[in-house]
């Protein structure tokens, strides 16, 4: 459904580099990008919006020419794309209502109301932006963005700001709406769960560049062979224990304390990037 | 003193109801295209911009005037095809008006227009709305003080004129004799009392009007916060 092979230098995290991405998406998939942020990841779903311009390549929609840089011809237009957005920060516009901000995308109002139903807002339609919560507002964005039902819909990070409880709603609607609507999704996110939920395809990105395409077990999951689980952490500090050196990593936001044999113990240094995982035993789970 | 001649004051007020008028619709497009424009030329668009603030009014008017005067290679167009004058009338304060009140109506715009986040811009074009919705429909009521702080401040500034008037526009009753000229000249006249009349309504009728704009932004600030 897209074919797309482009390029575009840009200011990443660690200064210059080349954004540059050949990819075929087929229509109905679920990407998510992931990665360090300064990858490309926005600038790539912006560059598909047409918000932003490409040095070189093509980007091809169902046989029709989005932008060519070999041709002598302008990129389509962002209105002319047919496409949902929804942004980090919401964008509801604060001078009309709920129902207005869906109805200022598409004069729909019969079918702006039964998105509004979908997600559970119908009661606050003639409610202002300024009014909602994060979750209504992002609902309310996301109801905008699908109501000229958009052949692609692109979220940059959209879930980001939201407290758990209001994720996992949200992740349920966008998983909705794109299942009812057909659309082709294309989600930034940094969200392992969030990802494995939601994706079907999954794209890693390190400076620019797709490292790694594959499901979600196969890009997050972080055991190899006979490893039975697998964590990254970051060192923190390592004191002696009468003979033993012990190791202080943070996983997440959980502290774990590992035992270092001696040469681990001069190997390794503070503010390291550590694997813990382990073969022998079969880790216990219980509910907390 | 209820004999006394209020013309002035009402093409005073004319003027700038033409002036604002002008200024406001050509004004908001050169605000957009100021705040969206990565174009070198932006910065010495901001320059010429804002040169009426800094240049004594004299300067201005002394330049319209050559720019206008039926010597000119404007003024002879204008003579001989539409058969009009471009100085020493009311078309000519107008003209003079705009340039002088210039930056009163695009800096506020152009501020505001620019503080706004990117991304409503952006979400308007994705809803599939040209430069032109977007700026009817989401920018302008978004940025309601920075309108009325511009339209009311240009109103303002184009009644509290003088030295521009009086290059441009001489001192024709009923037609080119505003009320900052009026003072003037009753001074000139040793007519202090009437020239007092004048003055304090002058500052009435300015201190009402900023009075307004102040409050309007204070209520306005109030509904967001």
């Amino acid at each position: 459904m897209i074919n797309l092979n482009i390029e575009k230098s840009l200011f990443g995290s660690s200064g210059q580099m080349n954004l540059e991405m050949n990819l075929h998406i087929k229509q109905g998939e679920f990407i998510v990008l992931t990665g360090v942020s300064g990858s490309g990841k926005t600038t790539f779903l912006r560059i598909l919006a047409g918000l932003e311009k490409i040095d070189s390549g093509f980007i091809k929609v169902n046989e029709n020419v989005w932008v060519d840089t070999t041709m002598n011809k302008s990129a389509l237009l962002p209105q002319k794309r047919n496409i949902g957005y929804l942004f980090q920060d919401y964008a509801l516009f604060p001078n009309m209502s709920v129902l207005k901000n869906l109805t200022f995308a598409k004069d729909d109002k019969n079918f702006a109301l039964s998105l509004l139903e979908l997600v559970g807002l119908e009661e606050l339609k003639d409610t202002m932006p300024s009014q909602l919560s994060g979750g209504q507002k992002q609902r309310v964005a996301l109801c905008r963005a699908m109501i000229s039902k958009p052949q692609i819909l692109l979220l940059d990070e959209p879930l980001s700001a939201l407290d758990l409880d209001m994720r996992n709603k949200l992740q349920e609607d966008i998983k909705l709406f794109h299942e009812k609507f057909n659309t082709t999704t294309i989600m930034v996110s940094h969200d392992p769960s969030e990802i494995y939920k939601l994706s079907s395809r999954v794209l890693l990105l390190e400076q620019g560049k797709v490292i790694k395409d594959g499901t979600a077990k196969e890009v997050l999951l972080k055991t190899s062979g006979s490893q039975k689980f697998s964590f990254e952490g970051e060192l923190l500090e390592i004191y002696q224990a009468d003979i033993l050196n012990i190791a202080v990593v943070s996983i997440g936001s959980q502290l774990v304390k590992v035992v270092l044999d001696s040469s681990q113990a001069k190997e390794l240094q503070v503010g390291d990037k550590v694997n813990i995982s382990t073969k022998a035993f079969s880790p216990t789970i219980s509910k907390v | 003193m209820f004999d006394l001649d209020f013309e002035p004051f009402l093409v005073s007020f004319k003027l700038a109801f033409y002036t604002t008028s002008i200024l406001f619709v050509l004004c908001v497009p050169f605000a957009w295209y100021l705040s969206q424009t990565k174009s070198k030329i932006k910065p010495a668009l901001e320059a010429l911009t804002a040169l009426p603030i800094v240049l004594p009014p004299t300067v201005i008017g002394f330049y319209i005037l050559f720019a206008l005067s039926v010597n000119s290679p404007i003024g002879i167009f204008f003579e001989e095809t539409f058969g009009i004058k471009l100085v020493f009338n009311f078309t000519s304060l107008v003209i003079a008006s705009c340039f002088y009140s210039l930056p009163f109506m695009v800096q506020p715009l152009q501020a505001a227009i620019q503080n706004m986040p990117k991304s409503l811009i952006e979400a308007s074009y994705i809803c599939g709305k040209n430069n032109f919705q977007t700026i009817c429909y989401v920018i302008l009521p978004n940025i309601k003080p920075a309108v009325v702080t511009a339209v009311v401040t240009t109103f303002a500034h184009t009644i509290g004129e003088f030295g521009v008037v009086l290059m441009v526009g001489g001192s024709i009753p009923g037609e080119t004799k505003v009320a900052s000229i009026a003072i003037y000249e009753f001074v000139e006249l040793l007519d202090y009392e009437s020239a007092h009349i004048y003055s304090f309504f002058m500052i009435s009728i300015s201190f009402a009007v900023l009075f307004c704009v102040y409050y309007f932004n204070y209520k306005q600030r109030a509904k967001y916060d």
